[in-house]
């Protein structure tokens, strides 16, 4: 049993390169100018008692405990807010400090409804442990005094609670909720003996703008507010480090246990992503971990239409190897295939791959990347040379200019949100080019300098004519493009972008914004300083997707914005792992590190180390497996954690794929809707229950760590193990440990990555080789990774899909906070609180058009098909555009979205529909036969059926 | 595999290099769906063109020959 402890400084470290010492308790301590007194006491071993002040946060000097003397001052200043200065001599402890503590402590704890200052007695207090510290033994007021008002007990959140009694009003939950999460949901109010935090305007905290990111509560030093589990299942014994399994930030926490149960996920501050911060699905959304409808048994059925049959690990593993050897020897080697999960680790993707490759003897390899940020590989790859964003996070506190294009942090990223929020606070700026008014237009405190509200399929139009304002105004970067740039390409490009018909003022009507505002954002991003771009899937996921990508690589090169801190191309990967898939070889044209098929000398690398032949032509795409599987050519799918029912386009389509199957493979954690086609049902593992890694947007390689035993009985990677062994091809491997050992002797830029220097440095970026043995925080200093920076023509070219009479309306489809991709972990978790369907924005112009009202039924229809949802009438979309959430398998979002993709890599353009909206009087015909066809599908044999 | 679904992305893909300077269009065209398309799906556009290759646009027609006459497989 053991805790990961990690020590309160009190208050944030100065980033100050100057050097100060001064004497504290009769030993010299340096440390930088700005320092607090109390942190230069901590950094030498000397606890300075606090209450208000945690290094999360500011100091604010309330709760009068952390006095200190200095000598030839008067007085007793707060050690928090007292910087340290040359020479100075501080003394921590003396008779009178002692004395002024303990009145102090025993107010607080007169005014706190405890029983006893045992802290061994109550849960997580802070309070009780720092009254041990100065010494406090009994309480001469007593316990039964008037105290707090007391307002009862705030039972609203799902996950915590708030006891107005306990507070003492130090405000760290307030300054937790300002000053790091950017939410100012709370406050306190009422003065003297009445006052007392209170959510929003002294509302309960689910209806307030609370986002329940947990900051308050890990700042709460009392009590008052208090996750329910630690409530409820008593306090942790033991902890781990772990990386969250939600989205692409990649937050680290500390999954504190008792037993095999999880008490409570605490952002790590140690974490390089997170730096002690959390968003409500990392921090709260793990129950689904112990979800009743959480499949543990394997199962097999004959055909789709039969209920499923509960079988042994051996039976099930022994069936799917017999069927896909069955299918290639009919069909070839090529009729079957297998998706990566990003929601895997690196160890489980780059097995799933080389069991493709080596074991199935083809490359038809593929991962949920497809439908998200293959274009960034293809775009970032042919401009800069290699397939991922170019910083770290911590750059965004060097970044005076961010340009947001295609992407909602605030609900998709929250905790990098939380850092932009930051930093926009201090004074940079913010571009925001996306056709809703997102959160990061205006929040609090927070104002988009500019909200360029792009319609939906116009980004390489408004990108050119940003970059035509550049090149025109002669706004570009010229040494850093003589220098570092294809001259030859910038000259044709320039050339491209300046002419007339690329300007603002010939593309305003076309992108749906005025020229000026167009012109004004390009001023502000060429000449504003620091420039860094981020982007999201509203940049890929349309049919010029990777056009769209090399003009935004074509800006930050042009205005000289890469290879700094600060500045930049920072894709914002939605799903956990979804770089380290990438990274891993997923792609049915590159083994890992992005290296292409055909590479002979690549490939005779890989045979010599696996031992068998391998296939020098790319492999099909999961889009093509599923036109091959229609076609009769493709009949058999291992799909590992994914539910490309759900999550891919045209769902009529995927669905008529996975029929034509002979031999589907589902391993998840649930029936998911793929799952409704498969013929094997494989158990898998979640995050909490295995070893491995995960990487996330910024290319940091984070450890995943078990926690628990696998409640199925295997780990994901030795499931695939086993399957590859029962193929004939073996896989035999100890931990995941030796898997990464693999990985970096077969990947130049993982080459100095071991689990061993994981757990030495915390984390590491990739590249990370003999060239750069502790990884890579920014990339393309000095030069970019494919020599010259390559500028790229980049021609709009308005998609196929267009409005009509029939559809007069652009659909766009996105994410919402408290749920998360398909929703298979988060519906089954509290989080439906905040969101129980999927819901349609739509403009009021456009609902009083129809008759719409907010809560209305309404059938949203395309050529693809359609589905019926519920209604909201909001400005937060512009005229013409509706949107909406793919996260619940009920509206299936996705029967709506078409075949269009992107031209160089078919990421499908779901950003992107021609629609109708109407008045619904009910579900529509597919929803139901679907529920039905479902329902039917779900079925599992009684046990004793099944013998 | 579907023709008229090859022809949509084959002519995506050359909208885009008709665009490019300095390079041939055909040439990158074909390169593209060398390093992209599974055989298979390079020997129905092929037999697609051998059968007139409709609906494909000029220089993805001039692609589509310079990837070669016989199945891959």
């Amino acid at each position: 049993m053991s805790f990961v402890e990690e020590i309160d400084y009190g208050t944030p470290p100065s980033p100050s390169t100057e050097m100060v010492t001064l004497t504290i308790d009769g030993r010299a301590v340096t440390v930088p100018a700005g320092t607090s007194i109390m942190r230069a006491a901590m950094e030498a071993g000397v606890e300075i008692p606090k209450l208000c002040a945690t290094d999360m946060l500011d100091a604010f000097g309330s709760c009068r405990l952390c006095l200190i003397e200095i000598e030839g001052r008067v007085g007793t200043p707060a050690s928090c807010t007292t910087p340290v200065a040359e020479g100075l001599v501080v003394a921590t402890t003396s008779e009178r400090l002692d004395r002024l503590r303990k009145g102090v402590m025993e107010l607080y704890v007169s005014d706190h409804p405890v029983a006893s200052l045992d802290p061994c007695q109550q849960n997580d207090l802070e309070l009780l442990d720092v009254a041990a510290k100065v010494g406090l033994t009994e309480n001469r007021y007593g316990f039964d005094g008037a105290r707090h008002r007391s307002t009862g007990l705030d039972v609203s959140n799902p996950y915590f609670m708030y006891d107005p009694e306990k507070c003492i009003v130090c405000s760290r939950c307030v300054r937790a909720c300002n000053d790091v999460q950017g939410t100012f949901a709370l406050t306190i109010t009422g003065r003297g003996f009445d006052s007392v935090m209170a959510a929003g305007s002294d509302q309960p905290f689910l209806e307030s703008d609370c986002v329940s990111c947990g900051a308050c509560v890990q700042a709460c030093p009392t009590g008052s507010l208090i996750e329910k589990s630690v409530v409820e299942i008593g306090k942790p014994e033991r902890s781990v480090v772990t990386t969250c399994a939600y989205c692409g930030v990649g937050c680290a926490f500390k999954a504190e246990m008792k037993g095999e149960d999880v008490v409570r996920m605490v952002p790590y501050k140690d974490g390089k992503a997170n730096h002690g911060h959390s968003c409500v699905k990392g921090r709260f959304a793990w129950g689904y971990t112990n979800h009743k409808e959480r499949i543990l048994k394997p199962m097999i059925r004959k055909r789709i239409s039969d209920p499923w049959r509960e079988v042994s690990w051996d039976e099930a593993i022994a069936y799917t190897a017999s069927e896909f050897k069955r299918i290639q020897a009919r069909h070839g080697i090529g009729a079957v295939g297998a998706l990566t999960s990003s929601r895997c680790t690196d160890e489980e993707t780059f097995l799933v791959q080389k069991l493709v490759r080596a074991g199935f003897g083809n490359n038809n390899v593929d991962t949920c990347a497809r439908v998200c940020h293959s274009p960034t590989g293809y775009g970032l790859g042919t401009t800069f040379g290699t397939s991922a964003g170019t910083q770290d996070f911590d750059s965004v506190e060097q970044t005076d200019v961010m340009l947001l294009i295609g992407a909602n942090p605030s609900d998709a990223h929250p905790v990098f949100a939380s850092r932009m929020k930051q930093r926009l606070r201090q004074g940079a700026k913010i571009i925001v080019i996306d056709p809703r008014k997102i959160q990061l237009v205006r929040a609090p405190h927070v104002e988009a300098a500019f909200h360029l509200p792009a319609l939906p399929g116009t980004n390489v139009a408004i990108l050119t004519a940003l970059a035509h304002v550049i090149v025109t105004e002669g706004l570009c970067d010229e040494a850093f493009i003589r220098q570092r740039c294809d001259l030859d390409a910038f000259q044709d490009w320039a050339a491209f972008v300046a002419e007339l018909r690329n300007s603002p003022e010939a593309l305003a009507a076309t992108i749906g914004v005025a020229a000026e505002d167009i012109r004004g954002a390009a001023r502000l991003y060429a000449t504003g300083g620091n420039a860094a771009i981020y982007y999201g899937l509203g940049v890929t996921e349309h049919s010029q997707g990777s056009t769209a990508v090399m003009a935004i690589a074509n800006l930050a090169m042009a205005t000289g914005n890469i290879g700094r801190s600060g500045v930049g191309v920072n894709p914002l990967r939605g799903q956990n792992n979804v770089q380290g898939s990438c990274d891993m070889g997923s792609f049915p044209h590159e083994f890992s590190g992005y290296r292409h098929v055909s590479n002979d000398a690549v490939r005779e690398l890989f045979v010599r180390d696996w031992g068998v032949p391998l296939e020098r032509e790319p492999g099909l795409r999961i889009n093509n497996m599923l036109d091959a599987a229609v076609d009769g050519t493709f009949k058999g799918l291992y799909v590992q954690g994914e539910d490309i029912m759900q999550s891919d386009p045209d769902s009529h389509h995927v669905a008529a794929g996975l029929e034509a199957m002979e031999c589907v493979v589902v391993q998840d954690l649930f029936l998911n809707e793929t799952a409704n086609y498969a013929h094997v049902f494989l158990p898998g593992s979640t995050f909490l229950e295995k070893d491995g890694t995960f990487i996330n947007a910024e290319r940091r390689i984070q450890r995943v760590r078990k926690v628990m035993e696998p409640k199925n009985g295997m780990a994901d990677w030795e499931i695939t193990c086993a399957l590859s062994n029962a193929l004939g091809y073996p896989m035999h491997y100890a931990h995941p440990s030796e898997i990464m050992d693999e990985i970096a002797r077969l990947t130049p830029t993982f080459a100095g990555v071991s689990f061993e220097k994981l757990d030495q440095f915390g984390s590491i970026q990739w590249p990370c080789n003999d060239k750069a043995p502790a990884g890579t925080p920014v990339m393309h200093i000095g030069s970019f990774v494919r020599g010259k920076g390559n500028f790229v023509i980049t021609e709009y070219l308005p998609t196929a899909e267009r409005v009509g009479p029939r559809f007069p309306l652009l659909l766009t489809t996105g994410r919402i906070l408290s749920q998360y991709n398909v929703g298979a972990q988060t519906r089954r978790t509290a989080n439906v609180v905040w969101h129980d369907e999927d819901v349609l924005e739509i403009h009021p112009h456009d609902a009083e058009e129809r008759g719409i009202v907010s809560g209305a039924w309404v059938k949203l229809a395309s050529r693809a098909g359609e589905t019926t949802l519920r209604a909201l009438v909001t400005d937060r979309v512009a005229p013409g555009v509706v949107y909406t959430t793919f996260h619940h398998p009920d509206t299936q979002a996705n029967v709506v979205t078409t075949d269009y993709s992107d031209w160089a890599t078919n990421c499908p353009e779901y950003k992107c529909t021609a629609v109708q909206v109407a008045l619904s009087n009910g579900r529509s015909q597919w929803q139901d036969d679907y529920r039905a066809f479902a329902d039917q599908s779900r079925r599992i044999a009684p046990a004793d059926a099944a013998e | 595999m579907a023709s008229d679904r090859l022809i949509q992305m084959a002519n995506q893909i050359g909208s885009f290099f008709v665009t490019q300077p300095r390079v041939s269009a055909p040439e990158a065209i074909a390169d593209h769906l060398r390093r992209f398309w599974d055989p298979r799906m390079r020997d129905a556009i092929r037999q697609h063109l051998d059968r007139g290759g409709a609906g494909l646009d000029p220089a993805v027609r001039e692609a589509v020959r310079l990837l070669g006459t016989s199945p891959e497989r």
